[in-house]
């Protein structure tokens, strides 16, 4: 549905854009329409989606969007809005499950495109980007997650292999991922002695448990535990003990993703809540005309709008090489703010309407916590942000 | 075979009209604009005759405004070989088209032109027609399939009835049905590959063809709101009210 307060209508119109993204756009909303949104509801509810989307998925292009071509990418006048259009029109879903799922790549293979030797990036990069194996990213553990620098999972060098052990747990796609790139200590305390080292999930000593959630349903979330799992020193992700920098590749790209799924959410909660709110009448006439309930749409736009303007500037920014750490950390913070706030009010706009499973505000409305904490929370994000104002 | 597919920029099918407040026309201000979806599917079938061999070179060609030059772009990101745009901000009513479209066909020696049966804007379905009369070449329209016997054409046709399946020498028309394929997505690497194709761009004058309008618009409204129905008690009730109400018995 478009029109005014439709997801297209409350996309701020950006001037970063070229007819060559609006032709992106245009495939992958084709893509959703017709590939995702007719079995959305069904995977969710399942718990899972089909296999083989991601090899469609890679196919249109949606895979391989700003990684080297020499690895099965698209890189060749290729910006971070493409890759931004991606997860914006994936989110129009309203379903941060397949998202996460479909793109999980995007925080596991960083790390080896970085910082990895061309061998490894040949062996897993391509397979990979055609979406035929599928990668996941382990840093958190259960005695912590944001405090990376104090992880636990220990990788001791046995000759020509690690021996890992350890815990590693919420891990998004580790129940399906083929891979995992896995954050190990390999030297002493601190930041100073972590590794990335891949993992294959059929070693010997990997087993995984599935975690039920209170949203991203149809992607699965996993605790794996490694118990003396033998893995060749070929797989070290570049350069022993400097791991760390692996985990700050993933920051921009992931921060700037976040908040333009988060953005998108915000836009499918204004789009439902005004379609319910011209068609349901009470006392005499629509919701819509009701001073109390169209302020709110004004409260939302208002807020969608500041976000959408701030998330343009920082993506610009980073597409011209800065890393703009503190906005994009409080840009995070902003979109995930606007997206609960327009779940919330949306919700109330819609009433029981909304509560019903099968609604996409009702599961917007479950996904709220996973983007305000996943990929660095509110708190963390806050105060990243002020120390890099030097405080 | 050059293969000549048109392709119209069109008010995107998701997009809920509106009646500008002047009743000139419909409010085109900040609307998606998108390929005729008929369109697509010749470019879809053109790329497939292209794909098996039959076909040696694919030509997207837009009558419109310079943003028309994005549906081309999305003809070429699919896999057309080369586009033309033939620029005209004015309105152009089937008979301009068929009559532009003619004079490309001549310049570009096509054997075959590939046109949407209609375009969802104005749903004329004339054009096609109007070329095949105009060139005195033969017409297989609303096709569901389409494919090269020896050096004619078979061309199954939807009809009233049913399906039809006629023979066309060649050079032909043929004007696309729904079913005849599904088109394929413009994916992120073609896009790219796309932005170095080659593009002309044309103006409509230049052709020195009449495409001054034959028909003047006087008012463009909203059809009527439909009326919520009513429940009927039994039979007779029904029966009275189809008599008296409704007219129709």
């Amino acid at each position: 549905m478009t029109g005014v307060l439709g997801f297209n209508t409350t996309r701020l119109a950006s001037p970063h854009l070229t007819p060559a993204h609006e032709a992106w756009r245009q495939t992958v909303r084709t893509f959703v329409d017709r590939e995702i949104m007719p079995h959305v509801n069904e995977w969710d509810e399942a718990g899972e989606f089909p296999r083989s989307l991601h090899k469609k998925a890679a196919e249109v292009g949606l895979i391989g969007v700003g990684y080297p071509e020499d690895l099965g990418g698209i890189s060749e006048d290729i910006d971070v809005f493409h890759s931004m259009i991606a997860a914006e029109e994936l989110s129009r879903t309203g379903a941060g499950g397949l998202v996460a799922g479909l793109m999980t790549h995007g925080i596991g293979l960083p790390p080896i495109i970085a910082l990895g030797s061309e061998d490894l990036k040949r062996r897993i990069a391509p397979s990979v980007l055609s979406g035929e194996k599928l990668i996941a990213l382990c840093v958190t553990e259960p005695s912590g997650g944001s405090d990376v620098a104090n992880l636990k999972t220990r990788a001791v060098r046995d000759g020509d292999h690690y021996s890992v052990n350890g815990e590693k747990t919420f891990i998004t796609t580790g129940m399906r991922a083929d891979y995992l790139t896995v954050a190990v200590r390999t030297g002493g305390d601190g930041a100073a002695g972590i590794s990335f080292l891949l993992v294959e999930t059929d070693r010997p000593g990997v087993s995984r448990t599935p975690l039920k959630k209170m949203g991203w349903w149809m992607s699965d979330t996993a605790s794996i535990h490694f118990d003396d799992v033998k893995v060749p020193v070929e797989n070290l992700i570049g350069i022993e003990n400097q791991g760390f920098l692996g985990i700050v590749a993933n920051f921009n790209m992931e921060r700037l993703s976040m908040s333009a799924q988060a953005v998108a959410f915000a836009r499918v909660c204004i789009e439902d809540a005004a379609i319910w709110a011209r068609e349901r009448h009470t006392f005499g006439k629509p919701l819509a005309k009701h001073q109390v309930i169209r302020h709110k749409f004004s409260e939302m736009v208002r807020r969608v709008n500041a976000t959408s303007a701030y998330l343009d500037n920082c993506a610009w920014r980073v597409k011209n090489g800065q890393s703009p750490i503190s906005d994009l950390s409080l840009l995070k913070v902003q979109a995930t703010r606007t997206m609960e706030f327009c779940a919330r009010e949306a919700m109330q706009i819609l009433g029981g309407a909304g509560f019903m499973r099968g609604h996409r505000v009702e599961r917007i409305y479950r996904e709220v916590r996973v983007m305000a904490i996943g990929g660095g929370s509110e708190e963390i994000m806050n105060d990243l942000a002020a120390r890099q104002m030097g405080l | 075979m050059k293969v000549l597919v048109p392709v119209k920029r069109v008010i995107d099918y998701n997009v809920k009209v509106r009646v500008k407040s002047d009743h000139t026309g419909v409010d085109l201000a900040n609307v998606k604009m998108s390929m005729n979806p008929f369109d697509e599917i010749a470019v879809e079938e053109a790329i497939r005759l292209k794909e098996s061999g039959t076909a040696t070179e694919v030509v997207a060609v837009s009558i419109g405004p310079e943003k028309a030059q994005d549906q081309i772009r999305q003809a070429l990101a699919m896999g057309a070989d080369r586009g033309l745009l033939i620029k005209t901000d004015a309105e152009v009513e089937p008979l301009g088209v068929a009559k532009l479209l003619k004079a490309v066909v001549e310049a570009e020696q096509c054997e075959l032109v590939i046109l949407g049966k209609q375009a969802i804007d104005d749903d004329s379905n004339q054009t096609g027609q109007m070329l095949a009369a105009m060139l005195g070449w033969p017409q297989g329209t609303f096709a569901s399939k389409v494919s090269k016997e020896g050096d004619k054409l078979s061309v199954t046709r939807e009809i009233d009835g049913g399906l039809q399946t006629i023979t066309l020498n060649l050079p032909a028309i043929v004007t696309t049905d729904l079913r005849l394929n599904e088109p394929r997505y413009a994916s992120l690497p073609n896009i790219m590959k796309a932005k170095k194709k080659p593009l002309d761009v044309k103006e409509a004058s230049e052709y020195g063809v009449d495409i001054a309008p034959r028909l003047e618009v006087l008012k463009v409204t909203e059809p009527p709101k439909r009326e919520a129905g009513v429940k009927v008690e039994n039979v007779a009730q029904l029966v009275e009210k189809l008599k008296n109400e409704a007219g129709v018995i």
